[in-house]
């Protein structure tokens, strides 16, 4: 018990760093474009000054654009806030539906890297099920991870969320290359000790192209 | 002196284009690898400002297929990475005259632009 939660605990460590870099990324991303839209009316300014005719229109122009950066950056922030609050308590109860969305949110910088498109497909509201949110934000990374790679020529991974008689569960789904991408054992030795932990399942089904994760409805801690 | 600007941050690299032409600084930018590959079958660029991280491929790769469509073609890169271990590591990879943190100063872009073209 106690090597399962080295490995948990470890692999839950190096998920952390991941997700806490990419966000970074995103946040100096957005400062960047700030930098170069207040450099810009720095520019507009000095040229003002020189004698150049001044236009509201251009100034009204930028401030919009730095408010829609603001507004971006909130939403990363909120995120990240999110996730890094997911640790918090062992178990909670969640919305599958809108932890699935917020997943998505969290994993979008990824896929864009990956050139995959993230697609929600219908889901089933009100799908309440207790678990360990940052472990399951784990898992789902790590068969997302797999689904980016075995997305095929469409480049396209469908999310969605559905009931079943035990809890719950997550397809990713459009997954064409899975045959050509699963060389290695999935689940490997890094997941199992999470699946154990949620006491969740995956399923694969490589003839549909499909990652099934079955997850209870309680996970009883 | 010509540039080349790409990153998938399109009001980025636009907005710092129109920035440098105000320096008399002739810029043409692209957001993706496949753009910028495009470019300079028709373009002839001294610097190519790239991204570290663009999508698909790296801004590396990108600055190695970069050059063998065009070997006198010059590269700055430009990085989020935002700790000192990671400006460590990914200057010592592209060389630290060349490399640079978002968000980018413009007269240090211009002062390295300068440098690189001496080189």
């Amino acid at each position: 018990m106690n090597n399962q939660w080295e490995i948990i605990g470890g692999e839950g460590l190096l998920f952390f760093g991941k997700m806490s870099a990419s966000i970074s990324h995103e946040i100096k991303n957005v400062l960047a474009i700030i930098n170069e839209n207040n450099g810009l009316i720095e520019d507009y300014t000095v040229m003002a000054e020189k004698g150049a005719p001044f236009d509201p229109g251009k100034f009204r122009s930028l401030a919009e654009k730095v408010a829609l950066q603001i507004r971006r950056a909130d939403g990363i922030i909120k995120n990240m806030n999110t996730f890094a609050h997911s640790i918090d308590e062992p178990a909670k109860s969640i919305d599958l539906s809108d932890f699935l969305g917020f997943a998505q949110a969290l994993f979008a910088r990824f896929a864009v890297m990956k050139g995959i498109a993230l697609e929600p497909k219908p889901s089933e509201s009100n799908l309440m099920i207790t678990t360990s949110p940052f472990f399951l934000l784990n898992l789902i990374w790590f068969c997302l991870d797999l689904s980016m790679d075995a997305a095929g020529p469409e480049k396209t991974v469908g999310l969605s969320a559905r009931k079943t008689d035990t809890g719950a569960q997550i397809g990713f789904t459009g997954l064409k290359d899975l045959g050509k991408v699963l060389t290695g054992e999935f689940p490997g030795e890094k997941e199992k000790p999470m699946l154990e932990l949620l006491k969740a399942e995956i399923k694969i089904e490589e003839e549909i192209g499909e990652i099934m994760l079955n997850l209870p409805r309680d996970i009883g801690l | 002196m010509k540039i080349l600007l790409v990153d998938d941050e399109e009001e980025l690299v636009s907005t710092l284009a129109e920035r440098l032409s105000f320096r008399e600084i002739d810029a043409d930018w692209v957001t993706s690898c496949e753009d910028a590959l495009k470019k300079v079958e028709t373009e002839k660029y001294d610097i190519a400002v790239l991204d570290v991280k663009i999508p698909r491929i790296s801004g590396i790769e990108l600055g190695r297929r970069l050059k063998e469509k065009d070997p006198e073609m010059r590269f700055i890169f430009m990085t989020g990475h935002a700790s000192d271990d990671d400006f460590r590591a990914g200057s010592a990879e592209v060389g630290a005259d060349y490399y640079l943190v978002k968000p980018v100063n413009i007269e240090l872009l211009i002062e390295k632009m300068k440098k690189v073209l001496e080189d």
